[in-house]
């Protein structure tokens, strides 16, 4: 009898899924559901060179649409996930629909953490999770515009970077004392910072936003210390949400994250769930965590799909990311923690450096800015579990992989 | 219309239809060729990694500094080593032949 496997999300996890579960010769049926009107696509380029208006959104797609038709995919776009029935193993759409599973993975992904302050509701307020979100942000962002930025992470720096370029006026309004303070060391902020600002962005950290103010469309943002901008748009990026709500809903265990095992899967035996959803365990780490990567959403969904295969492959890899802005490539490898060791390895005056993170001795992250091949080396040296020598590894001269 | 001729990680040769003015990768990613691909382009990653046929080579050009950089890096690097998203596909690439580099 032919099986059919759901895959309810259709994002960067749900795409590679599917993709696996074909090219590993499952013949069965497949049924993707996603609730944007795309196919599965990178999500990465759209606060960087779809916003900027250098690439196409096709050109994001991880296939092309008539691929799903190709592959006996059936892609339904538009289309939500609103209850899972384990036990008659059915999911129902927000078409009501009621669809039969042998197999269900959850690919449901993050949504954006939404600012509760008055004036939210105001036009020309924007959060950045979808194309249809970059598009929108794009139309608004002309010369002279004045762009209000609410949060100096990866998201906040990256539109930063793009509007600048595009010659808007940029504030960046970051709540907590630094920039990117969640995933850097204070020293590679600090450069962040400098470049943001000789670029012409106005950084102003520890900045409470209150509220938004304006008719019909925002026009000021108004912070805690009485302080407020004009603002012809405001962009915020403020972190993600894990929906987990239709698997708690399910009765699977949710923890910050649908819970799952090494292979993906969750508390049931007919459902795996892969990518930012999850709290998963990671051996190389020693410990569960969630992740909000490009990397862990790929290499799960790869998981999971072996695993519905019956091939069990156990997920444990080094989380890895990435982040441009400007002419800097940013690339990290690993999970810093406040702590850690840091050693500066190179010369951020120079645009060119590394910050290696060692805990008690051990190699556990670096953040690698125009240093390929510290980022290269890094990747297999955590993993390994590397010692290193903090004198050594602050020398750029001597390469990392020698150290 | 112009072919590119290719060998999989299990060593099984096919080929496929190029599109012109994408990348390699993008023609790999898109004919179902397993492939990482993680950057998405961005040439930070190095799991487009493929092998151009020596006779191809020339044709398509020097590395980058950027890629040369992450090739340099990996185990399995070897002389007609590229990264498949710095190369566009052209017209004059018809025939190209390439073999896709193991996972790293």
């Amino acid at each position: 009898m032919t099986q059919t496997i759901i895959v309810v999300g259709a994002g960067h996890a749900g795409g590679q899924a599917v993709a696996t579960l074909r090219q590993k010769g499952f013949d069965g049926r497949i049924i993707m559901i996603g609730d944007e009107p795309y196919v599965p696509y990178e999500r990465p380029p759209l606060s960087k060179a779809v916003l900027a208006g250098e690439l196409e959104v096709e050109r994001t797609f991880l296939k092309k649409d008539t691929w799903y038709p190709d592959k006996q995919i059936d892609f339904r776009a538009n289309t939500q996930v609103t209850a899972i029935d384990r036990r008659a193993k059915t999911v129902t759409t927000s078409h009501g629909e009621n669809l039969a599973y042998d197999k269900l993975l959850l690919a449901t992904g993050t949504r954006v953490r939404k600012l509760q302050a008055p004036g939210a509701h105001l036009e020309n307020i924007f959060y950045l999770r979808a194309i249809d979100d970059t598009l929108a942000i794009r139309k608004q962002m002309k010369p002279g515009a004045k762009v209000v930025i609410v949060g100096g992470g990866y998201i906040g720096l990256e539109v930063a970077a793009v509007a600048v370029k595009m010659g808007c006026d940029v504030t960046v309004l970051e709540g907590l004392d630094r920039v990117m303070s969640r995933v850097v060391a204070p020293e590679v902020s600090a450069f962040y910072d400098k470049v943001h600002t000789d670029a012409g962005v106005k950084i102003r950290t520890g900045m409470a936003v209150t509220g938004f103010e304006g008719h019909g469309k925002v026009e000021r943002v108004t912070c805690a210390d009485d302080s407020f901008f004009p603002a012809d748009l405001v962009v915020i990026g403020v972190g993600v949400l894990p929906n987990v709500e239709l698997a708690a809903d399910g009765d699977l265990a949710v923890d910050n994250g649908i819970v799952v095992d090494e292979y993906c899967q969750t508390s049931d035996e007919n459902v795996w769930a892969a990518g930012d959803c999850t709290n998963h365990p990671n051996a190389l780490l020693g410990r569960r965590l969630r992740l909000e990567s490009v990397q862990n959403a790929v290499d799960q969904a790869k998981t999971a799909a072996n695993a519905m295969c019956g091939e069990l492959k156990e997920y444990a890899e080094i989380p890895w990311f990435w982040s441009d802005q400007y002419d800097l490539k940013l690339q990290i490898v690993g999970l810093s923690e406040p702590g850690d060791e840091v050693v500066i390895r190179g010369n951020p005056a120079e645009r060119k450096f590394s910050a290696i993170y060692l805990r008690h001795g051990k190699f556990v992250a670096i953040n690698a800015i125009n240093m390929i091949k510290d980022f290269m080396a890094a990747k297999k040296m955590i993993a390994a579990g590397t010692q290193l020598d903090p004198v050594r590894a602050a020398d750029p001269e001597v390469p990392l992989k020698d150290l | 219309m112009a072919k590119i001729l290719i060998t999989n990680r299990d060593g099984e040769q096919s080929e496929i239809e190029g599109e012109i003015g994408i990348s390699v990768m993008e023609n790999l990613r898109d004919n179902d060729y397993e492939l990482e691909a993680i950057c998405g382009g961005q040439c930070s990653c190095a799991t487009c990694h493929i092998y151009i046929d020596d006779a191809w080579l020339s044709k398509v050009g020097a590395r980058n500094d950027e890629e040369n950089e992450l090739l340099e890096e990996l185990d399995c690097v070897q002389p007609g080593s590229r990264l498949s998203c710095q190369i566009e596909f052209s017209e004059d690439l018809d025939g190209l032949t390439l073999t896709i580099a193991p996972d790293e």
